[in-house]
């Protein structure tokens, strides 16, 4: 009996371990003096491959969410004669919920589980290490950049996501389902506020941005260096990066329908 | 064994990992100018080694001393400094995969040098023309053998012509031609470029041939150390049993365990 | 791995297509006419019932809207709601004897308030209040004086009147 207590300690201990070496992680990769010169041309890298090559993902999901939400929408909101409030109801649900989200379970699905097995297997070849016997910091060099590619791609991929869902439910509702082009985006524009709802989605998708990065790199690196570590490592950062960007969604969303 | 000229002095070294003791109080000298081999069976911590002196890993006792500078007491930007006149091989080579040939020995020197592109040329094709491989340049990682990477991981190891380098079990899994060719360059280098090197192997054949002296460990401490003849000649029977690669001896064939009667009568009781 | 400027040149397409869809996001879907916070002052009214009014709720003068509702709190003295509204500057003119209604914009669409402007030359300032208002109509009440008034024909529910006349 006295085992298994001391077991759940043990585990408890371990959990606040990860923590911390993830906190720790984060903090000599991203707080530090950057080196622009040699720092930027790795983040570009890392923004191209971490952002444009989620871009086709992306903008599909966007265009097929945008088309179902429109024409789930006009079919319900018929039935209350409301069909004239389809532009408010998927900007609203696009811009505030559906765009940041989604687009941060699709970058962990893509570009989380890819960055969790690079550095994973980064590790496990030793590359990591020869860096640091070289005098390189594999924080800064590896770690870091790809920090700052997904910091900087999250928000603009859900941006994007936005504008291509928007404007998938006007392919479906005005194109399709006929209604009126001008009723479509005048009545959007009254009922959407570019601070409360685009900004605010903005805001989530960069803490959702920095979560997801930061769970995959630490995931990665922290992964034990054979191959079944590795792909523990990935299937561990998507799940964890789904459950973290869910749970805070609904914090976000608590603290922003509240005020700030 | 104390020379003039230690590169490397460690002193009463203890390591633990996970509550087992890795290093028991361990002096090791690396003399200058010198091929040293550290030798045991597997599992005993001798990459562990290479690591505590590259200041990877701290020990929980003990002094470890590269040129003279206790290494790991260094700050950070100290030990960066002298990392950069080391060299080591890793087991797995460590080449960058997204990098071609060219491009992964080049890298220490684009890193902590200012020459121009075309210097870099000259020093990267020249270190590839001594390991053999100045042909395969823009070959990528992927492409290159087992005994091919590890020689462009050794031409990027000594890339900025550092005073001492370590490799760790460079041998292993190596068909006969790229073992001997391993072999030699090792020395080779070693002699043509004055300097220090370490050799972690378990292949004793090999690496005896070309150490000027060596270090066998095992079970935490030191069961052997002089020169290759030296140890050869040594009768201890742990050393013998590793030397000659015999199956039973001190490191037992069977696993700890009940005896074979009971084992098979116990099966036939509970069945 | 492609070569580094191509990389680069991706990238930037990459930003330009996520700025040219915020862009997009501004003013075509929310309808943003200006970025700055405009200058504004505040004014109140006080209503016996705000029906579905929430802050945020727009302010217009003749259907255009003028500002919004920054605040609704309850006047314990008079246990009335008081609501304040910021008024964009450039609409300076408001005068001060005009009325303030809650209206509902369509038939499912939210609160809003609705000033008329009356003849005065006095025009309304920062912390200014307007005197007359119609709290909003709400459909109970209103279903209740129409049942009022089929049940006994020829009487005059003063509720109303009295709501106005505050």
């Amino acid at each position: 009996m006295l085992n298994h207590v001391a077991e759940l300690g043990q585990l408890g201990l371990d959990v606040l371990r990860k923590y911390g070496r993830a906190g720790i992680l984060l903090y000599r990769a991203v707080f530090r003096v950057p080196n622009i010169r040699k720092g930027f041309p790795l983040v570009v890298q890392q923004i191209y491959a971490e952002g444009v090559l989620s871009l086709l993902i992306i903008v599909v999901s966007a265009l097929f969410i945008g088309m179902v939400v429109a024409l789930q929408g006009y079919h319900t909101l018929s039935k209350f004669g409301a069909a004239q409030q389809l532009g408010p109801l998927v900007a609203l649900s696009v811009a505030r919920e559906l765009g940041p989200v989604v687009t941060a379970l699709l970058f962990a699905g893509r570009a989380g589980s890819a960055l969790a097995a690079e550095i994973g297997l980064m590790k496990a070849t030793d590359q990591l290490s020869s860096m640091e016997m070289m005098a390189v910091d594999p924080l800064q060099r590896v770690i870091a950049p790809r920090f700052w590619g997904g910091f900087i791609s999250m928000p603009l991929l859900a941006i994007i996501f936005n504008i291509v869902a928007i404007y998938g439910a006007y392919l479906v509702g005005v194109k399709w389902l006929g209604m009126d082009a001008g009723a479509f985006w005048s009545n959007m524009q009254s009922a959407v506020d570019f601070r409360l709802d685009i900004l605010n989605g903005i805001y989530k998708s960069v803490v959702f941005g920095v979560v997801v990065t930061w769970i995959a790199l630490y995931q990665g690196y922290d992964a034990v260096p054979t191959s079944a570590g590795i792909a523990n490592a990935t299937t561990r950062t998507v799940v964890y990066s789904s459950l973290a960007v869910l749970g805070l969604d609904f914090v976000l969303t608590a603290m922003m329908i509240g005020g700030w | 064994m104390v020379f003039m000229n230690n590169l490397v002095e460690i002193n009463k070294l203890a390591f633990q990992r996970n509550s087992r003791a890795i290093f028991k109080d361990v002096d090791i000298f690396i003399p200058q100018g010198k091929v040293t081999a550290i030798m045991g069976p597997s599992g005993t911590g001798k990459t562990t080694l290479l690591r505590l002196i590259g200041g990877q890993l701290i020990p929980a006792k003990g002094s470890i001393k590269v040129a003279g500078q206790e290494v790991p007491k260094l700050s950070r930007h100290a030990l960066y400094n002298l990392r950069k006149r080391m060299g080591m091989l890793f087991q797995t080579g460590g080449l960058f995969t997204h990098l071609t040939v060219f491009e992964n020995v080049a890298f220490p020197l684009r890193e902590h040098t200012k020459l121009s592109n075309s210097m870099i040329r000259s020093l990267v094709l020249m270190k590839l023309e001594m390991v053999g491989l100045r042909g395969a340049r823009n070959l990528m990682p992927s492409e290159l053998s087992g005994g091919m990477g590890r020689r462009v991981a050794l031409a990027r190891a000594i890339a900025l012509d550092p005073e001492l380098i370590m490799y760790d079990e460079p041998f292993s899994g190596q068909d006969p031609i790229s073992m001997g060719v391993l072999v030699k360059l090792i020395r080779t280098l070693n002699d043509a470029l004055g300097l220090t090197t370490v050799i972690v192997s378990h292949d004793v054949q090999e690496t005896l041939s070309i150490s000027d002296y060596a270090y066998v460990i095992s079970d935490g401490g030191i069961i052997g150390k002089g020169t290759a003849d030296s140890i050869n000649n040594n009768q201890s029977p742990q050393l013998q049993q590793f030397l000659q690669g015999l199956p039973d001896g001190p490191v037992p064939f069977h696993y700890p365990g009940n005896s074979l009667e009971r084992d098979l009568m116990s099966e036939n009781m509970h069945a | 791995m492609l070569s580094q400027r191509v990389i680069e040149t991706v990238v930037g397409l990459f930003l330009l297509a996520a700025i040219l869809a915020l862009v997009a996001l501004a003013f075509k879907v929310s309808g943003l006419t200006t970025f700055f916070k405009q200058e504004g002052y505040d004014i109140t009214a006080a209503f016996d019932d705000i029906g579905q009014l929430k802050v945020r709720g727009s302010v217009k003068i003749g259907g255009v809207t003028v500002g919004e509702v920054t605040d609704i709190k309850i006047d314990p003295a008079s246990f009335k709601a008081v609501v304040t509204m910021r008024i964009n500057s450039a609409v300076n003119d408001i005068p001060t004897d005009s009325s303030a209604s809650i209206l509902t914009a369509g038939l499912l669409g939210d609160n809003y308030i609705a000033i008329t402007p009356m003849y005065s030359k006095d025009f309304l300032k920062n912390g200014g209040e307007i005197p007359e208002t119609h709290s909003a109509m709400i459909l109970e009440k209103l279903i209740g004086q129409f049942l009022f008034s089929i049940g006994h024909p020829g009487e005059k529910n003063t509720e109303e009147d009295k709501g106005a006349k505050k």
